[in-house]
């Protein structure tokens, strides 16, 4: 086990390593640097560009380096929680991202959390009520969710909500706790305006989840073993909890590679649209305004996010599931 | 007394095979190839069936969008801004007309700012079939003016209403959907190359060139589709014409869609190569291109469409989600995403709903590519 817990953490640290790099071309691919735009910028709005400061950014962020030694200083400092300099707010990013970064955590953890408590139990209800109106219904409702964008679900609930309650349930808090320091109340306030995001970026993979939990049982519950166990007497609910639900719970776990994704991804633009005060508007607006060291990492930080989940989901399935071998044999 | 039988012989000439015999029906299904008892089993799920035949008048549509639409892309009204859709009617005051629509009356409300539309009972307006209306160029090239339905002479007909440049939200529905339905065809083809070439090399070879495949694969899974997608975009220079925009964004999109299909094509390889078809082909001197175009890949090609159906759907989604945030296709690229950029003021879409109208569209052709999809998976492997 924990030469297994070894390698899948050095995997893990490659894999963050690759995709700092990936983020880093992806930062310099716009023509021309920063600071380039940023003085063209000033200079467009009549400002004297102070070329003392210029010539600080640029030897401190070593733009006046080759490539990988830039590459390097970057990378070197996003692992000294230094992040860079965002140049549209004319601030370092760490007091730029103040706790959004923690909020779209709590945001994306809240949101697994709530599939698995919604997919789980309408799962295994589909399953062992299979082809009743209350199957039917559900199934179709889990298509519906799949097919609607979650960032269009969150435009008619912001429209819904607009037009019956005159209210806009946009926010993750109410407005007088913006920028205070985190308080009881605070904390209350969130979660009273969390569910609405929540539920909209878990709907589709509540959706997908439900069918996937749905087939896996319905394959279990044909099996011989099944059987066998009613035959000898044993009570239908305690027969299902204790055999096929198990079975069927491993793709369960598993899944989290697919979904986590999904969720980071869903709750980028779903913040987006409802204005939450997460990662997402601002990394868009830091992407439309090219403000790429800021849009850097909240990449850096949401791809993090997602490795580090499908870490913990791995590992999380080997303590599950003893059948999985640790060796490598599991190639071919 | 003769008992001895008479030694009859038939004259008809002796077939060995007439207890194997087919009738013509068995023999239409055991002779059938793959392809056909696909369709066959396609034409069983009446759901997958209906979902391909909207598809199919859609994609038919975009065809011939300049002809299907009343108005052009960018003719504006502004007499009628944010008009809302104006209801299709038959009967006037008990009598029949055909299809028609009453004209708005205009004023502003001067509470609120809301522009205010009645319908006018005495203003008839008879749509108009095979007529002559907006001037369009066909496909860019060539010029006509021919419509399918126009308004009346001095009359309107948004049946979608109008935004905030008074241009007619069905004319721009129609033409939008010529952007969103081919961005996830030619991302698609993209990914369905990019996918076959790698994970067929990888499940052919084996080796290190597998190892690094598998490797990469793993990292671009495990990446968030939309933030990605969204930085890559946002790194296409400005300065791009329309079109280069336009495929920049079908070849992003496809970037990250790959990895699933090159996954399944190098699990399959990587059984079928120890094959002895393979392995003749191989001793007869085929170069590997050819023993994987040609010998190893037909054997799965159906599962290969059928998941690339599935993946349609997030392409088209991608697009307008990416547009709709101002990073994919901007105007005068006209996709249902850019579309819905007019409905990202909350504002204005309270006042004036229908801007929301584009979500239709997608949502439908996302559920018709799913249901279709899942129809071709079930029907991908008929000998099962």
């Amino acid at each position: 086990m924990l030469e297994y817990l070894i390698r899948r953490i050095l995997t893990m640290l490659m894999t963050v390593a690759v995709l700092s790099i990936l983020v880093f071309i992806i930062i310099q691919l716009p023509p021309g640097d920063y600071l380039s735009t940023y003085i063209a910028e000033l200079e467009s709005q009549g400002e004297m560009v102070d070329a003392d400061k210029i010539e600080f950014l640029r030897h401190q962020y070593g733009l006046d380096k080759s490539m990988p030694e830039q590459y390097f200083t970057w990378a070197w400092g996003l692992l000294h929680g230094d992040l860079g300099y965002s140049f549209e707010y004319n601030l370092p990013v760490n007091e730029v991202v103040g706790d959004r970064l923690f909020l779209s955590m709590i945001l994306n953890f809240s949101t697994i959390i709530f599939i698995y408590m919604v997919s789980f139990p309408i799962g295994v209800y589909s399953a062992t009520h299979q082809y009743s109106w209350g199957d039917h219904g559900l199934t179709l409702l889990g298509f519906l969710g799949l097919a609607t964008p979650n960032f269009l679900l969150a435009l008619v609930l912001l429209y819904l909500a607009n037009v019956w309650f005159g209210t806009s349930i946009g926010g993750l808090m109410d407005p007088q706790y913006l920028d205070q320091p985190w308080s009881g109340d605070k904390v209350l306030s969130v979660m009273a305006h969390m569910w609405i995001p929540v539920v909209v970026i878990g709907t589709s993979g509540t959706a997908g989840m439900i069918r996937r939990l749905r087939a896996n049982l319905l394959d279990e519950l044909q099996k011989q073993y099944v059987v066998t166990g009613r035959a000898k007497g044993l009570p239908r609910g305690k027969l299902l909890v204790k055999y096929p639900l198990r079975m069927a719970l491993n793709p369960f776990i598993a899944d989290i590679g697919n979904l986590l994704p999904q969720v980071v991804s869903g709750s980028v633009i779903v913040s987006a649209v409802m204005s939450l005060p997460t990662t997402g508007p601002m990394l868009l607006s830091a992407l439309q305004s090219q403000d790429m060291y800021l849009a850097g990492s909240f990449l850096i930080f949401l791809s993090i996010l997602t490795v580090v989940g499908m870490f913990v989901s791995d590992v999380l399935l080997t303590v599950l599931d003893p059948r999985i071998r640790l060796g490598g044999g599991t190639r071919r | 007394m003769n008992d001895k039988l008479e030694h009859v012989v038939d004259a008809a000439p002796f077939d060995p095979y007439t207890v194997e015999a087919l009738t013509p029906e068995q023999e239409r299904y055991y002779m059938a190839s793959q392809w056909r008892m696909i369709w066959w089993r396609l034409k069983g799920h009446r759901l997958a069936v209906v979902s391909g035949l909207i598809l199919i008048l859609m994609y038919g549509m975009i065809l011939i969008t300049e002809f299907i639409a009343p108005y052009n892309l960018h003719s504006r009204d502004t007499d009628h801004i944010y008009a809302p859709p104006q209801e299709l009617h038959f009967f006037d005051k008990g009598r029949f007309v055909g299809p028609f629509v009453y004209g708005y009356d205009y004023h502003l409300n001067m509470d609120n700012l809301k522009r205010e539309y009645t319908e006018n009972p005495d203003k008839v307006d008879r749509l108009r079939f095979f007529c002559l209306a907006d001037t369009y160029k066909f496909w860019g090239v060539v010029e006509g003016s021919f419509h399918f339905v126009c308004p009346a002479e001095n009359g309107t007909f948004f049946w979608f209403g109008t935004d905030r440049l008074g241009r007619d939200m069905l004319s721009r529905l129609l033409y939008g959907s010529r952007i969103s339905l081919t961005v996830g065809l030619f991302g698609i083809i993209v990914s369905f190359v990019l996918g076959i070439t790698i994970g067929g090399m990888a499940g052919y070879f084996g080796g290190w060139v597998d190892s690094t495949v598998q490797r990469v694969i793993e990292i671009l899974r495990s990446l968030p589709e939309l933030p990605l997608w969204m930085a890559l975009s946002a790194a296409l220079p400005i300065n791009w014409s329309p079109i280069f925009v336009y495929f920049g964004i079908t070849i992003i999109l496809a970037l990250l869609d790959w990895p699933g299909l090159a996954r399944a094509v190098r699990s399959k390889l990587l059984a079928l190569r120890e094959e002895d078809y393979c392995t003749a082909a191989v001793l007869m001197g085929a170069k590997p291109k050819r023993v994987i175009a040609r010998h190893l890949l037909p054997n799965f090609m159906s599962h290969l469409i059928a998941s690339a159906t599935l993946s349609i759907p997030s392409m088209i989604l991608g697009e307008t989600a990416l547009s709709f945030l101002g990073l994919g296709l901007r105007p005068p690229i006209t996709s249902w995403g850019v579309l819905l950029v007019e409905a990202q003021n909350i504002n204005a879409v309270a006042l004036y709903p229908w801007l929301m109208l584009p979500m239709a569209p997608v949502i439908i052709v996302v559920l018709a590519f799913n249901f279709l999809g899942d129809g071709l998976r079930d029907a991908a492997d008929p000998y099962a």
